[in-house]
């Protein structure tokens, strides 16, 4: 077969800029409900554009179509290059980025027609839900696949980490989707009350740590080492932070459920092990920075790279932030407010997106066969613009947050409440406005990038080389 | 929890929390197999895609006792608090506990302080500022969500400024309205009125309101109305407060005047629900609340 001397990459181009396109549409449909916050005669009563409808909207598109499209990307890529073998099957492969396509185009038509299972990051309705697992089997398919076929003994780090993330997500998502369908639009889950929460948060938590940071860490262990050419700072590290991460995230999830129904002790062990997680989830962070060590320079010279530093920082801000949101005092105080919208971004933004695009911005050039992407000044621009957005949007949500908090709790000298709903949301307003801003320039950051990656692929022309397949070192 | 769940349950948390921190210690003590790279640093000796190779550094060492203090703190916690099954934990903590003691605290102090206030009659708490403040702030935490935080309703829930009651303003009637609830039963009458007979009785409900309307539908309509709606809202349309109908001549329409909404409410019936507060706000604060909802009503606190 003389596909096999060559790289699959067509699939892996596909996936890049679906996911520039994906985090452009994700990333406007959360500015307008921003906007809605602060002016919420924005929908003009229209019931596809109220904020309940598009909320998940965005959340899905960012999540699932932009950082979906993120990882297959970039764990196809990596997969391939260190295993030094082709894609275990280019027809499965097309039918994860079409079926993961149609998956995304679903959620775009029914979540706004109000369809929807109600489970937060589990909106899909039952039919979609079937057909993110059957997508999911031929991407577990796919990607294992290539492992097996691989030339090399060692399986590369970059590779146990996407690993994990597609076999979890994989139980995570099915196990949450239980439910019997009722319409085809319309299913019961099979599980009730405390018990109903307590799944769909252990699915919840371990979408954050599995899709959100295990496959991302994955991409961040490829493209640090090749960006920098420095070589990974510490073997045993990257096994005992693996481990150690992947399993005690299964045990966080309760803390999403502080002072509800859900039983003390379950609560506790939410936390404990949430607070055990800190270290776990430095571990990469620690790894990724001093890759870098005997390169600090190019942090002058190389925006790409700068990104990439940038968002492990953010990751290990946040993972610190995490841990200690879910000690239940701390919670008592942050939960239900803006503070976690704020947390949730710190990650979001500055872990999951800048990682992505520092990632693309590596990916790009290579895929189209070029030297670099036509402009390293656009990068610049877009690296500030990413990181100033982000800085913007948390500290806005941080401020906005804890003052809820407060205020919420304040009591007056008679034992009533000192603030109403209605002050407390009058206080918020100029913080609402900050974050639209934040978030207006964070997404003018992406329309940088499609300018960059468009002259990038003009520079290619029509070459369509396939690359050939490397040859293992003996070493 | 069962003897074999609770078992069960700390058996998994310890077994795990140690296979955890032998993977670190194992881990640091293990050997791997090494080599060296050009620059002298001791490597795994493993290359990919070129040039992607590890080191074998050392992890380090704050980061390891940051993982050793989290597990210290936590197996410390496990001892204080519920967490392990049905072990309580030393402290006796509980979050049911810890609610209970917060509100028993509460409303010891405030019966301390303002027990003795509200157990003055209704109409003199009224007309007292220490009352009022409290009552407008119980109403604007409990209240405002239906009633609006300058308590002149939205649609569907009444406005309580405007003297106009649907279940009477004396003080006993608004203080069973706050404490007791109420609950609405207008029947739905689409089925026995047809669509016609039910445009005509909302034409007929809009003359009673003082609405221009078209004297001949209104003329047909009013048989319906004797028929069927005069029952409890009185032939006269000026409404029952004890069954909690309204005057249909006030011009007061909680769900709307127009025909369409008349015509609505006529054929569907409406079944609005004001909460019980005696198990939500307790007596003392029900009272307060109540003061302030007569309060805004100084004026004219009586069904007109």
């Amino acid at each position: 077969m003389s596909n096999q001397t060559t790289y699959n990459d067509k699939v892996i181009k596909q996936f890049a800029i679906m996911t520039v396109v994906w985090g452009i549409v994700g990333m406007l449909v959360g500015v307008f409900i921003a906007a809605q916050l602060i002016w919420p005669w924005l929908g003009w009563e229209i019931p596809w554009l109220s904020y309940g409808r598009l909320r998940p909207l965005h959340t899905n598109a960012v999540i699932f179509a932009f950082g979906g499209s993120a990882l297959f990307a970039t764990s196809y890529y990596c997969v391939q290059r260190t295993c030094h073998a082709r894609l275990f099957s280019d027809g499965l492969a097309a039918f994860t980025f079409w079926g993961w396509q149609l998956v995304i185009v679903g959620a775009a038509i029914t979540l706004p027609l109000g369809l929807t299972m109600g489970k937060e990051y589990a909106e899909l309705i039952w039919p979609l839900a079937v057909l993110v697992a059957l997508v999911w089997v031929a991407y577990a398919v796919v990607f294992f696949g290539t492992i097996v076929k691989r030339k090399v003994k060692h399986i590369y780090v970059a590779n146990w980490f996407f690993g994990a993330f597609i076999l979890t997500v994989a139980v995570l998502h099915i196990v949450n989707n239980l439910a019997i369908p009722t319409s085809l639009t319309h299913s019961y889950p099979i599980y009730s009350g405390t018990v109903d929460a307590m799944v769909q948060w252990w699915y919840g938590h371990n979408a954050v740590g599995f899709f959100l940071t295990a496959g991302f860490l994955g991409m961040m262990y490829y493209f640090v080492p090749k960006q920098a050419g420095r070589p990974i700072y510490s073997y045993r590290l990257s096994i005992v932070h693996f481990w150690s991460l992947i399993a005690i995230y299964m045990w966080a999830g309760p803390h999403h459920l502080h002072y509800t129904a859900l039983p003390d002790w379950v609560q506790t062990l939410g936390m404990i092990f949430s607070i055990m997680l800190l270290a776990p989830s430095w571990g990469g962070m620690i790894n990724g920075i001093m890759t870098l060590s005997g390169a600090w320079h190019k942090l002058r010279t190389d925006p790409i790279l700068r990104f990439m530093i940038v968002a492990l920082s953010f990751y290990g801000m946040s993972t610190f932030e995490g841990p200690m949101m879910s000690i239940k005092t701390v919670n008592a105080l942050s939960h239900y407010t803006d503070w976690t919208i704020g947390h949730v971004h710190a990650g979001a933004l500055g872990w999951v997106a800048m990682i992505s695009i520092g990632s693309l911005y590596c990916l790009f050039p290579r895929l189209f066969g070029v030297e670099k992407m036509y402009s390293t000044r656009l990068i610049e621009w877009h690296f500030w613009t990413s990181t100033i957005g982000t800085v913007l949007y948390i500290v806005a949500m941080w401020i906005a947050g804890v003052m809820q908090g407060l205020m919420w709790r304040t009591f007056n000298e008679d034992g009533t409440l000192r603030y109403t709903f209605i002050e407390v949301l009058q206080f918020t307003y100029p913080y609402y406005g900050l974050r639209l801003f934040g978030g207006i320039v964070f997404t003018a950051g992406m329309f940088i990038m499609v300018y960059n990656v468009y002259k990038t692929w003009q520079m290619a022309g029509r070459q369509t080389g396939e690359v050939r397949i490397v040859e293992p070192a003996h070493a | 929890m069962s003897a074999f769940w609770h078992w069960f349950v700390v058996i998994i948390t310890l077994a795990f929390i140690a296979v955890m921190v032998w993977l670190f210690i194992a881990t640091g003590r293990s050997k791997v197999p090494t080599g060296t790279n050009a620059e002298g640093q001791e490597t795994t000796g493993h290359v990919w895609d070129n040039d992607l190779t590890e080191l074998n550094n050392p992890m380090p060492r704050w980061w390891l006792w940051l993982f050793y203090g989290t597990v210290i703190w936590s197996l410390i916690y496990l001892v204080l608090y519920p967490g392990l099954g049905n072990f309580a934990g030393v402290l006796g903590w509980s979050s049911e506990g810890q609610y209970l003691e917060e509100r028993e605290r509460a409303d010891r102090e405030f019966e301390e302080r303002f027990g003795e206030l509200v157990q003055k009659p209704l109409e003199e708490l009224a007309v007292h500022p220490d009352a009022l403040r409290m009552g407008r702030n119980l109403f604007a935490h409990n209240c405002s969500t239906c009633h609006g935080s300058d308590a002149r309703g939205a649609r569907g829930y009444p406005n309580l400024t405007d003297g106009h009651w649907i279940w009477g303003g004396e003080v006993e009637q608004v203080w069973t309205s706050i404490y007791h609830g109420r609950q609405a039963v207008m029947p739905g009458f689409g089925a026995a009125l047809g669509e016609q007979g039910v445009t005509r009785t909302a034409v007929f409900v809009q003359q009673l309101a003082g609405l221009p309307v078209d004297e001949t539908m209104a003329q047909a309509g009013r048989q319906h109305y004797e028929q069927v709606c005069a029952a409890c809202h009185g032939s006269d349309g000026r409404g029952n407060p004890m069954l909690g109908a309204p005057d249909l001549t006030a011009g007061v329409f909680i769900y709307g005047s127009s025909l369409d909404d008349l015509r609505y409410t006529i054929a569907e019936g409406r079944q609005g629900v004001m909460p019980a507060q005696r198990e939500l706000l307790g007596e003392a604060r029900s009272r307060l609340v109540t003061a302030y909802v007569l309060s805004l009503n100084a004026n004219g606190a009586t069904d007109d």
